[in-house]
């Protein structure tokens, strides 16, 4: 069942490439003095992206009263700035295969990197990393695992067992994958990022959010690697207090107890600490899923 | 209808003897139908007197109708103190902020969150109803209709237009009209003008010939060359809008906070001595000045 390193290649180049447009609209609007022409010039040269544009501004969500034809009247009508905001959305979370033959749960997947996302860019607010870098740690939360999506989407029946191993041994997925497969998801997540042209930090916190932080102490991966297990924490501690569940709230203890030093030590607190001041991160992530079923037909 | 101008002032509040004149307050406008029903355009620094002389009769009734929830349209709300007393009806409509996906109860609350405000939004006993608006949605307030319009700021805002007997009044909220992103050279230039015009159409057919307007005019002619993008409009947008749509009064509006009741006097001359005004009748908003329709 173990893959080889050309078949991991080949899928990364499957990966559709408008992912380009993503780094363009980051590199653009993380610069202040971002200039609305090229804005609008990278949306309009990416047909799907700019279908997506226009699907959300025409949605419910922003109740206009005439319809929006192009990315030019759509600036017109509601404004640089929130067009700005919407392709940055609409960029990073438009990118991926949405269905799968391996039964990856896509619903719980988005729920999760969603999760990381928001937690990153609280944390990182919460550490005094600047706004315009904040996109970064939301973005990189959001495709942190995209990997598993990449397996799911091209060896799915390989991928079958990779979960169902994972499930019945109650280890982790990356486990199961280095077993069964020979890589993992944030290697292959790494390489796509890689062909996306986003920024090295990024790439490095889709790399190791399950590796060594002895070696990559960066803020970023730091973040994603706190950000995903604290995620982990609140579903596990969720959990427990769903259904009276004591091995959940032991898992969820144990996850605290298994930060990395470094990630203990940027984080400043334990995981049952950082989880209370997360309470409205359910509101924020159904409100972001929203974001992502409309941004999904085309 | 009565309009009572309670807030004038852009940005952030700015009491002082420079400012005794025109006033310091941040935005809010407060309307009585000749019915009695009360509207109330923005929550600034305003809305804290208003809110005090309302609560000389009990229950008390109102719509609060915001533009937009940048800090000088809503920052008076904590302060409002109707919001507290058990038994009045308060109704708040604004827009949803589909870029934050944050309605305006979520919005609103942030600003009550323990860290800014010893009260929370939970903790507001009048009864209070949130009603996130559509464009265009009409919403019937007493005798009076109140009817949003989108119009350019960096996030979305509302204009309001209220009519009641026959009376109109509308308020831009922060406006600045929208700009061409494109050179003369550029081939995208005539079509995206084109654009501009078509959405400045849009608003001059809906406030045509509407008696009262009271428009953002944050900057001169001079200051805005430097102020392009920042979302506020000047004397010659709002005179061209007066003049395209026929308004009978306009009232300047959003002083900037540096701006002192002396320069206001002296701006204001200097404008009306400009040939080629339209017959609108052109005022200086003035915190405490009662309109009568």
């Amino acid at each position: 069942m173990a893959i080889n390193h050309d078949q991991l290649i080949d899928m990364v180049d499957k990966i559709p490439t408008f992912q380009e447009s993503v780094h363009r609209i980051l590199a653009l609007t993380t610069s202040p003095d971002c200039s609305a022409k090229d804005l609008v010039q990278v949306i309009e040269h990416d047909p799907i992206l700019t279908i997506k544009v226009l699907k959300l501004v025409n949605s419910a969500y922003f109740g206009l009263s005439q319809e929006v034809t192009s990315v030019n009247h759509s600036v017109v009508y509601v404004g640089i700035n929130t067009i700005k905001n919407v392709a940055i959305s609409v960029a990073t979370t438009g990118a991926l295969p949405k269905t799968n033959k391996a039964g990856l749960n896509m619903n719980r997947f988005w729920q999760h990197s969603l999760a990381v996302g928001v937690i990153a860019k609280l944390l990182a607010d919460n550490k005094g990393v600047g706004k315009n870098e904040q996109a970064n740690y939301f973005v990189a939360g959001l495709l942190h695992d995209i990997g598993k999506v990449l397996f799911a989407h091209f060896i799915p029946a390989d991928y079958q067992h990779v979960l169902h191993k994972s499930e019945t041994e109650q280890i982790p997925l990356h486990q199961a994958e280095k077993e069964l497969l020979g890589f993992d998801h944030s290697e292959i997540g790494a390489m796509v990022a890689e062909k996306w042209q986003l920024p090295p930090d990024l790439i490095n916190s889709i790399k190791n959010h399950h590796g060594s932080t002895e070696q990559d102490q960066n803020p970023l991966s730091l973040a994603i690697y706190a950000a995903n297990q604290a995620a982990h924490y609140l579903e596990l501690i969720k959990q427990a207090s769903d259904d009276d569940n004591e091995i959940a709230l032991n898992m969820a203890l144990d996850i605290d107890k298994a930060l990395p030093k470094p990630v203990k030590t940027w984080l400043g607190w334990p995981l049952s600490e950082v989880s209370k001041w997360l309470s409205s991160l359910d509101e924020e992530i159904d409100k972001a899923l929203a974001f992502i079923d409309l941004s999904d037909g085309e | 209808m009565i309009i009572n101008l309670r807030g004038v002032r852009g940005s952030i509040p700015v009491p002082g003897k420079d400012t005794v004149k025109y006033g310091g307050n941040t935005t809010c406008i407060e309307i009585t139908t000749d019915e009695g029903d009360k509207i109330i355009i923005d929550g600034g620094s305003g809305i804290r007197q208003l809110g005090n002389e309302m609560m000389k009769q009990l229950p008390v009734n109102c719509s609060i109708f915001i533009t937009h929830t940048h800090w000088d349209h809503i920052q008076g709300l904590p302060f409002f103190l109707p919001l507290f007393v058990p038994g009045n009806n308060i109704d708040i409509y604004g827009s949803f902020d589909p870029v934050y996906m944050k309605d305006l109860k979520t919005i609103l609350a942030q600003q009550m969150e323990y860290c800014y405000f010893p009260v929370r939004e939970s903790e507001l006993n009048a009864n209070i109803r949130y009603n996130n608006l559509k464009e265009g949605e009409a919403i019937k307030v007493g005798s009076a209709i109140v009817t949003p319009l989108l119009i350019n700021h960096p996030v979305l805002n509302f204009g309001y237009k209220v009519e009641s007997n026959n009376k109109s009044f509308f308020f831009t909220g922060d406006y600045e009209p929208p700009l061409n992103i494109y050179q003369p050279d550029d081939n995208e230039y005539d079509e995206y003008q084109r654009l501009i015009e078509q959405q400045k159409q849009i608003l001059t057919e809906f406030i045509q010939g509407v008696d009262i307007v009271v428009a953002d005019c944050q900057y001169t002619r001079e200051e805005y060359l430097t102020k392009q993008g920042w979302g506020h409009g000047t004397h010659d947008s709002c005179i061209e809008m007066a003049r395209a749509a026929n308004i009978g009064t306009l009232y300047f509006t959003h002083h900037d906070p540096t701006r002192t009741d002396r320069e206001l006097d002296e701006i204001y001359q200097d404008v009306m001595r400009q040939n080629d005004l339209p017959p609108t009748d052109f005022h200086i908003a003035m915190e405490g000045v009662e309109i009568k329709l």
